[in-house]
């Protein structure tokens, strides 16, 4: 075998610690090594092309990199390989700048150490073979987890776009927190004028499948091929029946359900269709508030449902869907407002957050868009706004800044003023922060048209007195203590992961935060991605994040799953486990140890029970080839003679020297 | 008020000592005021006590030591229970009251003299005697005693023990005086 | 009746001269309520705020040796019904605990040195969590039904809570459980925690009269006839001090403030020798009374729409 090897400069990030040009002459004596030299930026086009020209020119039969991760650069050079000519898995990369360069100062060690990872890499690539990858057919439809205003846009581009979209909503309508606003900034645009025509679109489009008051049950499979089963809860009103005309809402003697879309302020009844713009507008009964349920006795609803709809036997049931990709786009919640116990929040009744705030604006909120306190229902003259409420806030573990509630304070305040000419809005704040295209212009307007009064410090206590709140905090800039006695406090609360994103990142086998936001495969350059391939990400989930950036990643993911589809087969990575037939006893350990499934038994011409790796299921972990007694399995490009060798080439030395001292 | 020289007046043995002696971090503050606003005493302070801790993050030792705020905290926890960066900020107000008593900046005098009647009231009966520490103190602080009306009040209604009551161990409590402040004179 | 409840006493020196009501009363109801309280024998100062201001391993050596005396005693719990001496302790405990060094140096001051084995909790704590509250109210001989109390916990009763590790440290509930057993209104008085201006009577008055001054404004607005409180210190400057406040602020507030054992006493029907009522400076008479005219007519109408 003849090999080269190229060792990467990175600019200075590898060659400021390390003697790239001493490493590249070391491998020179290295096994099998025909070529070596130092390159300036191997992944830049030049740096490609001398590759490229190095194994023409050298006749090599294999190439090592040594850079940079992998993660980032191994299909490039791949590529690279392939274009002069080999196959791309007589590759293999040598990290020395995360695992070298970045990590020490001593130039000597550094250079040691990057000569004995061009080594291991040397030795491992002698045993590489030339693989093969096989293709497979996918099934272009895609499942989008939340109908928020990421997912519905996600799940109308992809529609658009031609492909067969399953729509998943937990709650019983479509919208997210989006359907809740009243206007939104920093246009002050009515949020219900510019989303509900979406919404619409949605159950209108022929290529979407919305299934609403449903959660994703289970997941199988990989790219271009998951099962899913979806589960349907029971909503105790057949929706096939059920014309949303609402007449059982309006005879349901229970009238102190919880209201999840109001966040509480008013009641609604254990029958109901949260807001009248629903999609889909149909019927659920809240069993916990529903007479029928509590005592046993009741029917109303049944009664007057003029299609004879409700079902009070009604199940959860299952669908099972084929999908080829996955958008997630569960958004967020919102901290939970009574964990400050010195504001008060869910013991006084006119502390309230902004979105208590937003229902109190809408027109279709319950007061019919009058701002009035929950205690005694009078038109608040005096309102103050606490930002970064469970935000930047280590004490209650949330130290991210959840980057939307200045803006929507800005808004509040804004609405405040139109709605109550007379009032006077304070904001304590700590820093505004504005970055969008004409966000700071649209703070400014609040203070500067709307007189919104903006205090730089923290509120340390709200408590009522006589008829008010007084609000105790700080104005930094004066360096002095400052009270205010308010009418009104509004809590700008910060977002949390969405209740549940953990199982269902589990689920979908994706990984999350410490916070529960679901990860990004780079947070520059891949987005929208995963690190499970066929799965997506869009608006909140990964990250806290306004309405224009998760319509933004609404929209990009589906032109991510919109490129993967634009192929009728995807191939497979032919770095899987393989059985030998010669070794392997039939004895199923491996069968039980695959976490993916990807392991059958099967029988030889003999009739002999053998194991049967299924390429495209298996992940390549290389759990099986741990647990089979005999080594009968093994996980191509990663076989025990390559993980040998490439031990052997960092031990063999320093044993020698041990036993000679 | 001076100009505050940032890079010259920096004083990183005094930060560092705070940093020792308190276990805290000043850096983690980012000023967000709330220690201030919740702080009851504010009102009567020179230096509101998120100012000192963006002195303490400055390193100016002068302006911090010399403040009275330091000697009206009356460790209420207010400042320690609500700051939101997890800071023990009244344990760092204690920590520069040790430091200015030890350098002798004492900018309430009277707070000053009123622990120290109290703990020599320790030191002698092993328990505070109040009455006695009372009569230190006015005769220490030299004021015509502002409580006086308390006087007939507290008297009749037997309020007040007239005697001290002198423990068994006084001796070893005075030991403690001695082996940790030295002779006494903090 | 539950096992017997036992614990190592530390009364504090103001128990002994200007809180003698608060220490006979915590006696007399723990006695009521079969709770053994066995005194540390020859306690000392546990140097209050004057020795933390000092200095930290003075303070603590001056409260471990108390530690060490509660050990010696062979007990693993030391309650004290003063939140000053309890936060002096609990600090001393928790910062042996978690720097040996600090213990190490604490211990060469000590006589005897301190293993640090016992907990350190309140009175309140104790009858809270320990007893419980329903053994409290079955003591109930006569509620203290129609009496509108503002509970006022003090400052560091609760806080910080890394170290006192009891009750919510904004809103503690312990007293006002307590308080409802017997009968009594409580007041959702939301300055629960707020400093009363503590020891600075007499250097600073001028601060007393601002904060606890409105402590009394706040509970008058709610219609409050007395506060209970569970510190020496809140009780000194809210009820001895109240007619200086209401000289300083022109205000003529007349709130008996009432030491929450005082309130259990009178409601478990202890007699005055263990109350020691008449030690307050605003007398408790009139708030009584309007209690007992409450219950009497309470009393009546029951009568009336029984009869009907
Ligand atoms: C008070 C307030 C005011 C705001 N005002 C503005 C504004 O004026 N302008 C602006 O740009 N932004 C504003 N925002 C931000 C805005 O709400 C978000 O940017 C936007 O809602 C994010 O959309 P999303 O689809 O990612 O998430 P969401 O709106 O949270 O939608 C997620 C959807 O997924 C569903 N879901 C969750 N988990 C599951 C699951 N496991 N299975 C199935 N479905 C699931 C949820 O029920 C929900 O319908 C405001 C936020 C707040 C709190
Ligand atoms: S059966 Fe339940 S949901 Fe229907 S009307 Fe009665 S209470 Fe309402
Ligand atoms: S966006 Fe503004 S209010 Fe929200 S957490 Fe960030 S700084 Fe605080
Ligand atoms: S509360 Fe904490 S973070 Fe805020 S200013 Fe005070 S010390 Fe700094
Ligand atoms: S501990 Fe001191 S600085 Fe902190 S709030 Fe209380 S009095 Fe103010």
């Amino acid at each position: 075998m003849k090999i080269g090897v190229f060792v990467c400069h990175c600019g200075s990030n590898i060659a400021g610690t390390v003697d790239v040009a001493g490493v590249a002459q070391a491998a020179k004596n290295f096994p099998e090594v025909a070529f070596a030299t130092d390159l300036l930026y191997s992944c830049s086009e030049p740096g490609q092309e001398a590759i490229v020209q190095a194994v023409q020119e050298h006749d090599l039969d294999g190439v090592v990199v040594a850079a940079c991760t992998p993660r980032m650069h191994e299909p490039t050079f791949r590529r690279a390989v392939e274009r002069a000519g080999l196959n791309r898995y007589m590759f293999e990369m040598a990290n020395i700048r995360e695992h070298c360069s970045w990590v020490g100062k001593d130039k000597d060690a550094n250079t040691r150490k990057a000569s004995d990872l061009v080594l291991q890499a040397v030795e491992k690539l002698r045993f590489d073979r030339p693989l093969q990858a096989k293709s497979f057919d996918i099934n272009k439809r895609v499942l989008v987890v939340g109908g928020g205003v990421a997912g519905i846009q996600a799940a109308l581009d992809c529609a658009d776009g031609g492909l067969e979209v399953v729509l998943l909503e937990k709650t019983s309508t479509i919208g997210g927190k989006m359907a809740k606003l009243d206007k939104t900034f920093p246009t002050v645009d009515c949020s219900s004028c510019i989303l509900g025509p979406k919404m619409v679109d949605v159950s209108m489009h022929p290529n979407i499948t919305l299934y609403a008051y449903a959660e994703l049950e289970s997941v199988e499979g990989y790219v271009g091929n998951f099962e899913v089963s979806v589960k349907k809860k029971a909503t105790y009103v057949d929706w096939d029946k059920c014309t949303g005309c609402g007449l059982c809402m309006e005879k349901c003697p229970s009238k102190k359900a919880y209201d999840a879309f109001n966040e509480g302020i008013a009641p609604t009844r254990a029958i109901n269709i949260p807001f009248p713009q629903a999609i889909p507008k149909r019927a659920v009964i809240d069993p916990t508030y529903c007479r029928q349920f509590i005592k046993g006795k009741c029917g109303v609803c049944a009664k007057v449902c003029p299609t004879e709809a409700i079902d009070y036997e009604m199940q959860d049931s299952f669908v099972q869907e084929k999908v080829g990709a996955v958008i997630t786009a569960t958004g967020y919640d919102l901290f939970d407002y009574r964990k400050y116990g010195e504001y008060g929040g869910g013991r006084y009744p006119d502390v309230i957050t902004s979105m208590q705030y937003e229902r109190l604006l809408n027109a279709s909120g319950p007061t019919g868009g009058h701002i009035q306190r929950p205690s005694d229902g009078r038109e608040p003259k005096k309102v103050v706004f606490i930002q970064c409420v469970g935000s930047r806030d280590k004490s209650v573990d949330r130290p991210y800044c959840s980057g939307f509630c200045c803006m929507y304070t800005a808004k509040q305040t804004i609405l405040t003023k139109d709605h109550i000419p007379d009032s006077q809005s304070y904001v304590f704040y700590m820093d505004i922060r504005a970055p969008g295209k004409m966000y700071d212009e649209f703070t400014r307007r609040a203070m500067e048209e709307y007189g919104a009064q903006y205090i730089r410090g923290r509120v340390s206590q709200v408590y009522p007195y006589k008829d008010s709140l007084i609000v105790r905090g700080v104005d930094t800039l004066l360096g002095s203590q400052v009270e205010i006695e308010a009418d009104l406090v509004v809590l700008a609360v910060g977002a949390e992961a969405s209740r549940g994103a953990s199982e269902l990142a589990e689920k979908l086998r994706i990984s999350y935060d410490a916070y529960g936001f679901y990860m990004e495969s780079h947070p520059k350059l891949r987005p929208v991605e995963t690190n499970t391939a066929g799965v997506y990400l869009a608006g909140a989930c990964q990250g806290s994040k306004d309405i224009p950036a998760s319509v933004g990643q609404g929209s990009a993911a589906a032109a991510k799953v919109l490129a993967l589809f634009s192929k009728d087969q995807l191939e497979s990575d032919p770095q899987v486990a393989l059985v030998s037939q010669a070794r392997c006893v039939g004895c199923g350990k491996c069968v039980q140890t695959c976490p993916f499934g990807a392991i059958q038994l099967a029988e030889d011409r003999a009739g002999n029970p053998k194991a049967e790796v299924i390429e495209t299921v298996c992940q390549g972990c290389g759990l099986c080839t741990v647990t089979c007694p005999q080594s009968a399995i093994q996980l191509q490009h990663f076989t025990d003679n390559q993980i040998l060798a490439e031990v052997n080439a960092l031990c063999q030395q320093a044993m020698e020297e041990s036993f000679e001292s | 008020m001076d100009v505050l020289k940032l890079d010259s007046g920096y004083d990183a043995a005094f930060v560092e000592a705070v940093m020792n002696e308190s276990g805290q971090d000043p850096f983690a503050c980012y000023q967000c005021g709330n220690c201030t606003a919740g702080c009851p005493y504010t009102f009567v302070y020179d230096l509101p006590v998120h100012q000192i801790m963006r002195l303490l993050q400055a390193g100016h030792k002068g302006r911090i030591l010399q403040s009275h705020s330091l000697w009206l905290c009356a460790t209420c926890e207010s400042c320690t229970t609500r700051c939101p960066n997890n800071i023990d900020v009244a344990r760092i107000m204690d920590v520069l009251r040790h430091m200015a008593g030890r350098e002798g900046m004492i900018t309430e005098k009277q707070v000053k003299q009123f622990n120290d009647s109290f703990l020599d009231s320790v030191k002698k009966h092993g328990r505070v005697f109040e009455f006695g520490t009372l009569v230190k103190y006015i005769a220490r602080s030299g004021r015509f005693w502002s409580d006086a009306d308390l006087g007939p009040k507290v008297m009749r209604k037997g309020k007040i023990a007239p005697r001290p009551h002198d423990i068994k161990g006084k001796d070893e409590v005075a030991r403690i005086f001695h082996s940790v402040l030295g002779d006494g004179k903090k | 009746m539950s096992p017997e409840l036992s614990y190592a006493y530390y009364p504090g020196c103001s128990g002994l001269s200007t809180s003698k009501d608060y220490e006979i009363s915590t006696r007399a109801v723990c006695r009521a309520l079969g709770i053994k309280l066995q005194e540390i024998p020859d306690w000392s100062c546990c140097g209050s705020t004057p020795a933390h201001t000092v200095d930290h391993v003075f303070s603590a050596a001056l409260s471990a040796r108390n530690l060490s005396l509660a050990e010696q005693m062979g007990s693993d719990t030391v309650i004290t019904p003063c939140p000053s001496c309890l936060t002096n302790l609990k600090v001393a405990a928790h910062r042996m605990e978690q720097e040996p060094a600090f213990q190490q140096e604490v211990n060469r001051h000590l006589q005897e040195p301190c293993v640090n084995t016992v907990q350190v909790k309140s009175v309140l704590q104790a009858l809270i969590q320990d007893l419980g509250p329903e053994a409290i109210a079955k003591q109930v001989e006569k509620p203290l039904s129609g009496l509108k109390i503002a509970p006022y916990y003090g400052c560091i009763m609760n806080r910080p809570p890394e170290v006192m590790d009891f009750d919510d440290p904004e809103n503690p509930v312990a007293m006002d459980e307590i308080l409802r057993g017997l009968g009594a209104e409580v007041l959702p008085y939301p300055l629960k925690v707020e400093c009363c201006g503590a020891s600075y009577g007499v250097a600073r008055k001028d601060v007393v009269m601002q904060l606890s001054g409105k402590l009394l404004d706040l509970a008058d607005s709610l219609g409050a006839d007395a506060i209970a409180t569970a510190c020496p210190l809140c009780q000194m400057n809210l009820d001895l001090r109240q007619d200086q406040i209401n000289a300083a602020l022109k205000r003529s507030f007349r709130l008996p403030v009432f030491y929450y054992t005082q309130l259990m006493g009178l409601a478990f029907g202890l007699e005055e020798k263990d109350l020691l009522l008449n030690k307050l400076n605003v007398p408790a008479g009139p708030a009584l009374a309007k209690m007992q005219q409450a219950a009497e007519a309470a009393a009546e109408q029951d009568a009336q729409t029984k009869e009907q």
